[in-house]
């Protein structure tokens, strides 16, 4: 119950011989006023008194109350199962409707029943998912009643809960069989979008429309919904019964009723990628486009040239060793590390060799070219720092563990991570600014917006840092470790992770504003083009989805585990498979 | 005669000069530089801040709270600007409201000191474990609990920046705001009351002219030490660049309209005259509530 006491799971004793399970809830008076107090525990008595008569399969039965001194108890119903509240929170994905329907129907009988209480109705007055318990039959009982209440004091008049589930006019202090209808509105609501109405400002169900948030729910049930939920209690089903009524008819309409296995639905996915071009050996690397051309590296060691419109091939060039990077760009050259512990330097028009730099370790981090320079990591667990035109080392700066982070040039500063969990700011003489410490490896690449700068970790975080001095504004904790990098737009921050789901959060507040499941893990780093973000997971799809809601536009589905990252240019979507070929869709 | 008169005036009389001499408006950057060449320069970069409170001119007791604290450290090592100011005004009848407010301040500032202690005032400076957001959500949702325990019934609105380097993290429950002034006139609330008045008004059942007369404005929607569930609306801007960083309760902005707040506090030679003419402002509005300001500037 709200915060004002315990409930006990008990014994009684009056029936030696069986085991007779009993619930006992503890209300404590603490009003300082003797007089208060009275008046509450005559409340409390009196309220104790109307509900031991009441006969209803879906309220739980009254034994016995008592008072002793500051305490009271009422002894009732133990009820086996688990409230609808728990439901929720436990259930992956959402639940469905026919079931949510049925619990809907059965608690609109019972507030049917309060409500033609005579001589006066009763109003539940606190209807949400925590006081609806399902029980081992999936029966509902309501437990809770208003009777708690009674022992809130000192609500003065100028301060107002924050019920989410209470509709307008209860905050004028009217209380009506409307009220509850109102409020079940909004634990169907809160049950079939899983969006805690605690958590979103008060009478805000209009900006969150069911059906956009969970279009499995049928428009028949979205219509009773926000009729229960409008804003004008006039505008309102009358009474319950009418409310029953209108679920049942929406029942027969979708034929819910009679729909036992959930519903799946997922769109036949007719996309036909522009072109696809299969190389010899899996590709976990990232594409790049350039003037008409698509670089992309991959585990036959070699690094491809593709026509960007048709998929022809134009040339490779062969390293020694795996190419799982993204390449850079600069002048006509082509820059990029491998496995074979060199930093490869090519000429895009040719393929030919201009210059390479060798490192003591493989390469997986990819090149960032600014002021001059490029710099990369190493599994060396060194950040090199090398002049463009000579292809000479200009300084190195040793870090405990490998470095497989890209890193980020902004403010005359480079970021990166290093697999020991360190993240550091390093100015352009390779000196440390600034360092900071995650708890395990930071393998993602780090992005900056504003003054923050993000990156993930594979101890299951989304980092916010203040990009000037390394404090942590915010840590948005995701369900398993991350190695997908973040994109950035519109204060919105984008990133997978290794549970499965891509993760939109709030940049100044570090707020989920919404997930998306796949079906296996997020190793790709989410891209950004128009009103979409682009990013595909290692069940093997690539997904596209709407940026601010993380609805599924489309999915298109490769034979193998997408572990790259896509790239989108002039409307077209390029992503590397593991099955081999590199694709072009239509963004 | 003619002779006279131009000895009198010392030369040919100028009459075309006018006409002759175009005029250009100053470029942002001449602007810029006029302005920064006129104001004070200094070598180290720190937070100044100063408050002011008053009963005003209608309650018998004051329910609001504040504090300010502002910490230079300057050495070798890096300076880091460290400041945290609280506004709370609290309500609930009787004395429970300075009881709740009394103790939002004390609370947070006493958990966000705590945390930051080692960074602050141990060697080898540690930075805390969490996040600044989480170490703000945190020390306001332990006043909460605090508040509901020592002074049930009762409320308060909490609005708190925590100033790390150019980071400011707002905390903020209630109807008590925090205001960003920009050097050239412009003020921005950056906070969202949590008032029955406003969310009416943001769901469009209210315009502009019946939410100012609409009879329960003191309504609060949210308030430290009431319900189960306590949001904070919790967030982090950059400090406004050569702005101030205002904080208020509504004693001050409710009777104040903000082009007057800025005015005044761009009238005012420094920030503690600053305080104290918005505190007068509001107490010759009427004072029909507690007031308390706090106004924050970095300077360097």
């Amino acid at each position: 119950m709200g915060g004002m006491g315990s409930v006990y799971r008990a014994r009684d004793l009056h029936f030696p011989n069986v085991t007779k399970l009993v619930a006992v809830k503890e209300m404590i008076n603490m009003a300082p006023d003797p007089l208060v107090r009275r008046t509450i525990i005559q409340n409390f008595e009196r309220e104790a008194n109307l509900l031991a008569t009441l006969n209803h399969p879906a309220i739980p039965r009254i034994y016995d109350y008592f008072s002793e001194e500051e305490r009271s108890y009422l002894v009732l119903e133990f009820v086996h199962g688990k409230d609808l509240e728990a439901i929720i929170n436990d259930t992956n994905g959402f639940l469905a409707e026919e079931q949510v329907l049925g619990w809907a129907i059965q608690l609109c009988d019972v507030l049917s029943f309060l409500h033609n209480h005579k001589p006066d109705p009763i109003i539940f007055r606190d209807m949400k998912p925590s006081n609806v318990m399902v029980n081992s039959n999936g029966d509902i009982i309501l437990i809770d009643f208003g009777i708690a209440k009674t022992f809130q004091v000192g609500q003065k008049g100028t301060m107002i809960g924050t019920e989410g589930y209470s509709p307008p006019e209860q905050y004028r202090g009217e209380a009506t069989p409307l009220a509850d209808i109102y409020a079940l509105g909004a634990t169907l609501h809160h049950a079939l979008t899983r969006r805690d109405p605690r958590l979103e400002p008060p009478f805000s169900f209009a900006e969150r429309p069911l059906r956009r948030i969970n279009s499995r729910v049928s428009p028949e049930l979205e219509t009773v919904i926000n009729t229960a939920l409008a804003y004008n209690p006039s505008e309102r089903f009358p009474a319950a019964a009418d409310m029953k009524e209108a679920l049942l008819s929406a029942a027969r309409k979708t034929g819910a009723l009679s729909k036992i296995a959930t519903t799946s639905i997922t769109p036949a996915g007719g996309i036909k990628p522009v072109w696809s071009f299969k190389c010899e050996d899996e590709i976990r690397g990232t594409p790049l486009a350039h003037q008409g051309s698509i670089y992309i590296g991959c585990y036959d060691n070699n690094l491809y040239a593709l026509n960007a419109a048709d998929g022809k091939f134009q040339w490779k060039y062969a390293a020694d060793g795996g190419i799982v990077s993204r390449p850079a760009v600069y002048e006509g050259n082509l820059y990029f590390g491998s496995e074979d512990r060199r930093l490869h330097v090519i000429s895009t028009r040719t393929g030919k060799v201009v210059w390479t730099y060798y490192t003591e370790g493989p390469i997986r981090s990819s090149p960032r070219i600014a002021e001059g320079h490029i710099f990369i990591g190493s599994d060396d667990h060194h950040l090199h720092a090398v002049n463009l035109n000579t292809g000479r080392s200009v300084w190195t700066f040793e870090s405990s563990e490998e470095i497989r982070s890209t890193p980020f040039v902004a403010n005359e500063l480079v970021y990166f991570g290093n697999e020991a969990g360190d993240f550091y700011a390093v100015d352009f003489r390779g000196g440390m600014k600034w360092r900071f410490q995650a708890k395990r490896a930071v393998t993602s690449s780090p992005i900056l917006a504003g003054q923050s700068v993000f990156f993930t970790s594979v101890d299951s975080t989304l980092y916010c840092l203040d990009a000037r001095n390394g404090w942590a504004i915010w840590r948005y904790r995701l369900g398993k470790g991350s190695v997908s990098s973040p994109a950035v737009a519109d204060d919105l921050v984008f990133a997978g992770a290794a549970d499965g789901f891509i993760y939109c959060v709030e940049a100044r507040t570090g707020k989920e504003v919404w997930r998306f499941r796949t079906e296996h893990q997020v190793s790709s780093s989410p891209a950004l083009y128009k009103d979409s973000v682009y990013c595909a997971s290692v069940d093997g799809n690539l997904y596209c989805l709407e940026y601010r809601t993380g609805r599924q536009r489309w999915k298109f589905g490769t034979k193998a585990a997408i572990t790259g990252s896509p790239i989108v240019f002039d409307d077209i979507v390029y992503i590397g498979s593991t099955d081999h070929q590199i694709y072009a869709l239509l963004a | 005669m003619f002779d006279f008169f131009r000895k009198l005036f010392g030369g040919v009389p100028a009459t075309s000069s006018a006409e002759s001499v175009t005029t250009a408006p100053l470029s942002d950057q001449q602007i810029e530089s006029i302005v920064r060449s006129q104001s004070p320069q200094y070598e180290m970069q720190q937070l100044v801040a100063a408050s002011g409170q008053s009963v005003g001119k209608q309650r018998e007791h004051n329910e609001d709270s504040l504090v300010a604290i502002t910490a230079t450290l300057a050495g070798k090592t890096a300076n880091v600007p460290f400041g945290l100011y609280i506004v709370a005004d609290g309500m609930g009848g009787h004395q429970f409201g300075e009881i709740a407010s009394n103790a939002a301040i004390r609370v947070i500032a006493g958990q966000i000191m705590r945390k930051f202690h080692s960074y602050l005032f141990t060697l080898p400076t540690q930075q805390p474990e969490e996040s600044l957001q989480e170490i703000m959500e945190n020390a306001v949702k332990e006043a909460h609990r605090v508040i509901q325990k020592d002074a049930p019934g009762s409320g308060t609105t909490v609005t708190a920046a925590l100033i790390v380097g150019q980071q400011v993290t707002i905390g903020h429950v209630g109807d008590s705001r925090a205001y960003c002034i920009y050097p050239a006139g412009r003020i921005e609330q950056i906070t969202r009351d949590h008032s029955l008045v406003k969310r009416l008004e943001e769901l469009g059942h209210l315009n502009k002219e019946e939410a100012a007369n609409f009879p329960h404005r003191n309504v609060l929607i949210r308030a430290l030490g009431q319900g189960d569930t306590l949001e904070v609306d919790i967030f982090t801007i950059p400090f406004p660049q050569n702005g101030m960083l205002l904080l208020c309760s509504d004693g001050l902005w409710g009777v104040v309209a903000d082009h007057d707040l800025v005015r005044i506090v761009n009238d005012a030679p420094n920030a503690q005259r600053a305080c104290q003419n918005l505190v007068n402002a509001a107490n010759t509005a009427g004072g029909p509530d507690n007031i308390s300001v706090i106004l924050v500037q970095m300077v360097g």
